[in-house]
């Protein structure tokens, strides 16, 4: 019986081995039958609009065996020369389906996708099938150049937007400094900063200036150096106590400077020492414990929140109404604004931190700038209502103008 | 402050001291922390199409996880990375990483070794076995690491990753690991899901997806949520988790039930003990308003 | 002279930026990404002379003995500490060097031990206060004074309980429906509005710099 059942085995596996055999056989004998596919067509090649060079757009009609047909398309590689009659060398892939290859090159030579500016370059495109070998190619196409652009021609509508918005603002100017009298609304926050010099002077404690998580680059820190600027003459007018503790290097060292001129054009420079501002971290919650131990430990009159402020807006703002300080801020970070608001008396909203350096110069050239961003603005809002109508009509020949290409 | 006459208990229900309000909110956190109990956790759609497209990737497609937050955040975005990590090594996909935030790496690689563990146990989500597996660094992931300046390394890494990254964060040149072989850019991803608790957010979308065009997922702190939400509507972010919310939908979507989902309890008892503060502090208000104009009568 | 170099320096560069913008030639990109460079170098230069200003003001408390010159020394302790650890470490071999910016340094286990128990835990916590801020925040400002006032605490109750598991699935429905609506209707409005203002005041701000009329960043205000 075991005997039987030992050669039923024995038969039973070389049947389902040779079968397996014929079947991988069955399998390799498809692969290499498929008949080849139909070539793409209509394949152009033209450069890439609006870049700095070394790029090249390929569009083409896909193969009829993509998708339909003999349904034989896995996808396409994109072959590159020099000279129409190569070699070709291949430089991507896409799968089937798609009728576009966007050949974006490095701009370093040494790299191998770079593609040479002004130089005439020959294209084809192959069908691939599964079987790499069973392929078609289409016609060459070429010669085609890549070109650097000096203009971007999408971005046309900012340029006459700035040009708009510069001219306004240089007219604004010029009629300033003709002595025109502008008026500007009164912001109780940038009052409020003159008072509260004079409290902590009474008081005899500290004025403690934050200029924010910003980088020296940021509008808002810029705005911010301004009015440290003022604050900084006024104290040294005071012979007040400044401390500003910052969070980034390059903002240390200008604020140094600029708390340093202050001094000087109030006609204390002796008094000015560079300890009065200096570098904590760039660890934005280690940076924070630094400072509301510093609201803790010298109790400041006043503390002056100017710039770019993230998370930690609440904490340093509670911690200074905690210490009793009369509490100013400002930023254009709009997600702390209601924070501020709810924790400090005044709160410089968005713009009115820009416009603050102007206020408190009341120098004539800097309100002709806010007259300028006023009209800027009603240019604004009547160019809205005009797109929402458009946009709701679908006049869409309103609406592309002001459409920026990137 | 205390004014004799001020000191009725309506204007002392109007100014409690912040530290009651601080102690209350620390015994309640606890508390609700400890016991044994769970809140039931609705799904939003905006969680679940990530949770689908990560899903549905065939296996082998690459995701390209940005991991921008620090310590500070942890919180909120680490069970984000985890459910998310553990989905992809389970579903057989790679994933490529990047952390823009100095602080960034080492929570990048926390995540990836807690998921590398948790991956050599069989386990089963959502009815679904999966046999225990090894994940392998520059096989199944490629950590780039750390670069300064997040808008310029993402427009680098939209020509090639090579041009920021020409190794990665252990030091090997990315053209000798396995992963990144035939990957050029983003176009070789299939989605990018940025965890964010920084500004570096507004890179990604404006730079990165703005110019490169991957589909890209969002998951942002609770202070960011209402933020970046405006993205969604406007198509350029085709998912959104927002803190710990957020993250708790896509553990129990993922099946994969951590620390999200036990924060959430706490996050609930939380707010409902801020709005009894918000509703004691109106009743004081009213009350001593409609008592002073009765005594003014 | 003094003061006119520089604002001829700004003037120069920041009308280079508005043209670059506007330009994607080769020749303006690599200008672009070589003026790029130079903030990481002079971010590194800045970076020194941070540390230099911490240092010293830290040991200037130190050495008279100021109101709590106790955290300087903590300070100093723990800037030099991680300092020390960041930069040495043991090679393959288990050579004991100092390794600058390389894997043996970033991966010396004390420097990991003290980032991952000591920092973490407590940058978690410092970011962990915000709860309880907003928390007595929230208690103080949310009073229905007026109509204005009214309307933000009903608002900010709607969007503090639309999650709420309770309400069950009707009354939930409808409360998240109209948390979305506040969050994407009104809020986003006023938001678009102050963006837009922001938006104005930036370029109006930039320009003024470009154009040397704002000179506070240099100390003329």
């Amino acid at each position: 019986m075991r005997y039987i059942f030992v050669i039923f085995s024995l038969v039973f596996l070389t049947f389902s081995a040779g079968l397996a055999q014929v079947d991988t056989l069955g399998a390799d004998s498809t692969l290499l039958n498929i008949a080849p596919p139909a070539p793409i067509s209509n394949l152009t090649v033209y450069d890439k609009a609006n870049d700095h060079g070394h790029a090249l757009i390929l569009e083409w009609k896909p193969s009829p065996d993509d998708a339909a047909g003999k349904n034989t398309v896995m996808m396409y590689e994109i072959y590159r020369s020099e000279s129409p009659d190569g070699p070709f060398e291949n430089i991507g892939s896409v799968p089937s389906g798609n009728s576009r290859y966007d050949n974006i090159g490095i701009l370093e030579k040494e790299a191998r996708d770079y593609i040479p500016d002004n130089t005439d370059l020959y294209y084809r495109v192959d069908a691939v099938t599964i079987n790499p070998e069973i392929r078609t190619s289409s016609e060459i196409f070429g010669p085609v150049r890549s070109y650097s652009n000096w203009f971007h021609r999408g971005r046309v509508p900012v340029l006459f937007a700035v040009l708009i918005f510069g001219g306004l603002m240089m007219y604004f100017v010029s009629v300033a400094r003709k002595g025109a009298e502008l008026y500007v609304r009164p912001l109780a926050g940038i009052a409020a900063v003159d008072d509260a010099i004079g409290r902590a002077t009474e008081m005899g404690r500290p004025i403690l200036y934050i200029l924010g998580l910003g980088t020296a680059d940021m509008i808002s820190t810029i705005a911010s150096f301004t009015i440290l600027s003022r604050v900084a003459k006024q104290v040294a007018e005071y012979q007040t106590q400044l401390i500003v503790p910052c969070y980034d290097p390059i903002v240390m060292t200008v604020a140094q400077e600029v708390v340093k001129s202050s001094y000087l054009d109030a006609g204390h420079p002796d008094a000015y020492n560079d300890d009065m501002v200096f570098y904590i971290t760039t660890n934005q919650f280690a940076y924070v414990a630094a400072v509301n131990g510093i609201m803790m430990r010298e109790l400041p009159a006043t503390n002056v929140y100017m710039g770019k402020f993230y998370a930690e807006s609440l904490i340093l703002a509670e911690t200074g109404a905690v210490a009793g300080s009369i509490q100013i801020a400002g930023t254009d970070e709009v997600g702390q604004l209601p924070f501020f608001i709810v924790a400090c008396d005044y709160t410089l909203i968005g713009e009115e931190l820009y416009a603050a350096s102007a206020y408190l110069g009341r120098e004539p050239l800097m309100l002709g700038s806010l007259k300028a961003q006023d009209y800027a603005k009603a240019a604004v809002i009547i160019l809205s209502i005009l797109g929402i109508i458009a946009a709701n009509f679908g006049w869409t020949a309103f609406t592309n103008i002001f459409k920026v290409l990137d | 402050m205390t004014n004799k006459q001020d000191t009725n208990i309506f204007n002392r229900m109007m100014s409690i001291d912040r530290r009651w309000v601080f102690l209350l909110l620390i015994v309640v956190c606890v508390t609700a922390y400890f016991l044994p109990f769970s809140v039931p956790i609705l799904v939003e759609p905006e969680v679940a199409v990530i949770h689908e497209f990560i899903d549905t990737l065939p296996p082998g497609s690459i995701v390209f996880l940005a991991i921008d937050y620090d310590p500070a955040s942890l919180a909120e975005l680490h069970p984000m990375t985890y459910a998310l990590l553990e989905q992809c090594f389970r579903r057989n996909l790679r994933v490529m990483c990047t952390a823009l935030h100095p602080n960034g790496p080492s929570m990048a690689e926390a995540a990836f070794l807690a998921v590398a563990d948790s991956c050599r146990l069989d386990k089963t989500y959502n009815g679904e076995f999966f046999p225990a597996r090894e994940v392998v660094n520059g096989v199944d992931y490629c950590f780039l690491g750390y670069k300064p300046y997040p808008a310029l390394v993402i427009l680098g890494m939209g020509t090639n990753f090579r041009l920021p990254f020409p190794s990665d964060y252990y030091g090997t040149p990315l053209d000798s690991i396995p992963l990144m072989k035939g990957v050029q850019n983003y176009d070789q991803t299939a989605c990018v899901v940025n965890i964010s608790g920084t500004s570096g957010t507004e890179y990604w979308i404006s730079y990165g997806q703005g110019r490169f065009n991957f589909p890209l997922a969002l998951g942002v702190t609770g202070v960011m949520g209402a933020e970046y939400y405006p993205y969604l509507n406007s198509g350029q972010v085709f998912g959104y988790m927002a803190g710990m919310l957020g993250a708790a939908q896509y553990e129990k979507l993922a099946d994969n039930p951590g620390k999200a989902i036990i924060a959430m309890k706490v996050q609930l008892y939380a707010h409902f003990l801020i709005i009894f503060f918000i509703i004691i502090g109106n009743i004081g208000f009213f009350m001593d308003k409609f008592k002073k104009n009765r005594e003014g009568r | 002279m003094k003061r006119q170099i520089p604002i001829f320096l700004v003037f120069v560069f920041g009308v280079f930026m508005v043209f670059q913008y506007f330009s994607p030639h080769e020749a303006s990109e690599w200008i672009y990404k070589f003026l790029m460079d130079w903030i990481y170098i002079i971010g590194i230069f800045a970076m020194a002379l941070g540390i230099w200003s911490l240092i010293h003001v830290s040991y200037d408390k130190i050495k008279h003995k100021r109101h709590d010159w106790g955290y300087s020394v903590v300070t100093l302790a723990a800037l030099f500490t991680m300092m020390f650890f960041g930069i040495t470490g043991f090679n393959e071999n288990g050579e004991w060097g100092f390794y600058f910016m390389t894997q043996e340094g970033l991966t010396n286990p004390m420097f990991r031990n003290f980032f991952n128990h000591i920092l973490v835990p407590i940058e978690t916590t410092m970011f962990s206060l915000l709860a309880f801020f907003i928390a007595s925040a929230a208690y103080r400002a949310f009073r229905a004074r007026n109509v204005l006032a009214t309307m933000l605490l009903v608002s900010a109750l709607i969007v503090m309980l639309r999650f709420n598991p309770y309400f069950g699935d009707t009354f939930g429905f409808y409360m998240n429906k109209t948390a979305a609506w506040l969050l994407n209707v009104p809020n986003m409005a006023a938001k678009r509005a102050i963006l837009i203002g922001i938006g104005l005041g930036m370029v109006g701000t930039a320009l003024k710099v470009i154009l040397g009329i704002e000179r506070g960043y240099m100390g003329k205000g």
